[in-house]
């Protein structure tokens, strides 16, 4: 679209401007992300200088480690993939809920789920080792199951609840704009034409909510397989994903090299799992383009 | 959207329709959509309550109940780490949410009347910035300025003579707020490009048929029906910083520690009272930013007129993709 400037005050006036208003979040795109992810890459096959930190070489070596020693990607990716399970399927009853059942009180309940959101996560993450913890929900099944040395805390299930809750708004907002903009005569008429509620679920309501659902996963799924926060707390570090051993290399042992192949690979494994995920469902469907974003 | 409406059935007589077959076949079905909607509400809340309950616990073990007490928020707020904390947390989170509010906004504005290839680039750094992990972006932005420190620092010192008190740049509030404001001038960007797309054209050309100066039209017509976008993202980008956890800890230097940098310390040793009641504070805090931005935007939209999500910072987060 240009701009009536643009026609009026003759273009050099104008591309200036526009120069000016792009100049600074372009500076700072090309600063602090362009050359920083590309120094990653090319730090990622230099070798540790004798007192940490980047010492120029030519070696593939950091790579080959990332691929000896797999775990930490293994279960961030599996985490990952059953955390987004797990929001999506509680964020669409409730997202289905929201937009079709509710009615006048929709923008307040909108804001309820805003604020939990809003506020801080680490703070959210850590209130789990006072719930799940030996003198609540982990005590209390420990008792009812015989079992006093009971824990949630430190392990993947820790871990998972944290997730999944840190993540879920992120499920539900884009599938409830998409399910708030549905055309509800649609599922109507499929009804009218003799189609069970399931039926008109899978044969409507599913392919519209598509694009919502797929964002709200790569939404979900990308912060949950850098994740080092909830598995720092609620796993107590035991659960070593990714984003542990990525602090672990840099805050720590400054082995800067081996972190950076570390980075590439999880962007890498990122691209390859979302890709896939839009592979899968795009098979079997006829034209439609599903976008990421 | 791209499905064909059916005009045959109207809303009401199709909204009646579904009820009378929600009554007839799924009463258990809509009792179960209810009470999951209770389930997920509560899961969502219950660490909030929690920990602002455990914040006036009288025990100083955290975990153990055993009467009401106030006395954390004053241990904590005399306490000089969480003064110097809180201090810190508000410098970056108030000057990112400038800057980033700023860039973002003019971005947008710029963007408006590119060629379609430099739209794309930008576009498409907009989004790497939002959807690379965060600890990618920390840990890439901390070789990037530590590498770029260690070659511009001798000069510093070289240009600076001699001394042990030349100035050197290290790390701090300016590289905490420099990782900040990259992540958030691209959410302003596209809130502010949501809003913008969805905007009235016409009065901005009736303006310039007024022959009102591009400064002018902007100062009374643009920017008016962008506030509340611009405040929306003014918000959230000081909420991110002051909440954020990872790229802060990458990019702190000694004395700039912020409030989760704090948290985060104290947790790892065993939650505390006090660190509840300092959570507590925060809650209170951004949650009442929240509410703030959310009357301001409610109040703007009942002068204007406008209407559904321009008027809360909730429609607007809900709906910028």
């Amino acid at each position: 679209m240009t701009g009536p400037a643009a026609g009026r005050r003759g273009p050099s006036r104008s591309s200036i401007a526009t120069g000016i208003l792009l100049l600074p979040a372009g500076l700072w795109y090309v600063l602090l992300l362009v050359a920083p992810l590309l120094i990653v890459v090319l730090f990622s096959f230099g070798e540790k200088a004798r007192n940490g930190g980047y010492e120029p070489a030519f070696v593939v070596d950091n790579y080959g480690q990332v691929l000896a020693r797999p775990d930490p990607f293994l279960d961030s990716l599996r985490l990952a993939t059953i955390g987004t399970i797990l929001t999506m399927l509680i964020a669409l009853p409730l997202a289905y809920f929201l937009a079709t059942r509710v009615g006048g009180r929709k923008s307040l309940l909108v804001l309820l789920l805003v604020i939990p959101f809003w506020t801080s996560f680490l703070i959210r993450t850590y209130s789990w080792l006072i719930i799940l913890g030996p003198r609540g929900a982990a005590g209390f099944i420990g008792d009812a199951i015989g079992d006093p040395a009971f824990r949630i805390l430190g392990t993947e299930i820790g871990v998972l609840i944290g997730m999944t809750y840190g993540y879920l708004p992120l499920m539900i907002f884009p599938l409830y704009v998409t399910l708030e903009r549905m055309d509800r005569s649609l599922v109507e008429a499929s009804k009218d034409l003799g189609a069970g509620r399931w039926a008109s679920f899978r044969q409507i309501t599913l392919p519209i909510i598509l694009p919502g659902l797929i964002t709200g996963s790569i939404l979900v799924f990308i912060p949950m397989m850098g994740e080092y926060v909830i598995p720092a707390i609620l796993g107590y570090g035991r659960t070593f994903l990714i984003g542990n051993a990525l602090v672990l290399d840099f805050l720590e042992a400054r082995h800067w090299p081996a972190g950076a192949a570390k980075a590439v690979g999880l962007i890498a494994l990122m691209l390859i799992s979302i890709s896939a995920y839009l592979w899968f469902l795009n098979r079997g469907r006829r034209t439609r383009e599903v976008s990421v974003l | 959207m791209s499905a064909p409406a059916i005009p045959a059935v109207s809303p009401r007589l199709a909204g009646g329709r579904a009820r009378a077959r929600g009554e007839r076949f799924g009463g258990i079905v809509e009792a179960a959509f209810r009470a999951h909607a209770v389930l997920v509400y509560g899961f969502l809340y219950l660490p909030i309550v929690v920990v602002i309950v455990f914040a006036f616990n009288a025990n100083s073990l955290a975990t153990i109940w055993t009467g009401f007490s106030t006395e954390w928020f004053g241990a904590a707020l005399e306490n000089r780490v969480v003064q110097k904390a809180i201090e810190n947390s508000l410098i970056v989170a108030f000057f990112n949410a400038i800057l980033a509010t700023t860039f973002g906004t003019m971005a947008a504005l710029g963007l408006q009347r590119v060629p379609p290839r430099l739209r794309l680039a930008f576009d498409a750094m907009t989004y790497v910035s939002i959807i690379v992990p965060e600890i990618v972006i920390a840990l890439s932005t901390l070789i990037f300025l530590a590498t770029a420190f260690d070659v511009v620092n001798p000069a510093l010192a070289g240009l600076q003579g001699d001394g042990a008190d030349a100035f050197q740049l290290g790390r701090g509030h300016a590289t905490i707020i420099a990782a900040h404001v990259l992540f958030n001038t691209s959410l302003v960007l596209l809130l502010v490009r949501a809003r913008l797309s969805s905007m009235d054209r016409t009065q901005v050309e009736a303006s310039y048929d007024l022959f009102a100066t591009p400064w002018r039209t902007f100062r009374q017509i643009t920017f008016p029906q962008l506030l509340p976008a611009i405040v929306a993202g003014f918000l959230l980008a000081f909420t991110f910083s002051f909440d954020d956890y990872v790229i802060t800890s990458f990019l702190a230097g000694p004395g700039s520690s912020t409030l989760p940098l704090y948290v985060f310390g104290q947790v790892k040793r065993g939650v505390s009272p006090e660190t509840n009641a300092v959570a507590a504070m925060i809650f209170a805090f951004t949650i009442g930013t929240l509410l703030i931005g959310q009357f301001l935007l409610a109040r703007n939209a009942r002068r204007t007129g406008a209407r559904g999500s321009e008027a809360s910072v909730a429609g607007m987060i809900t709906e910028t993709r």
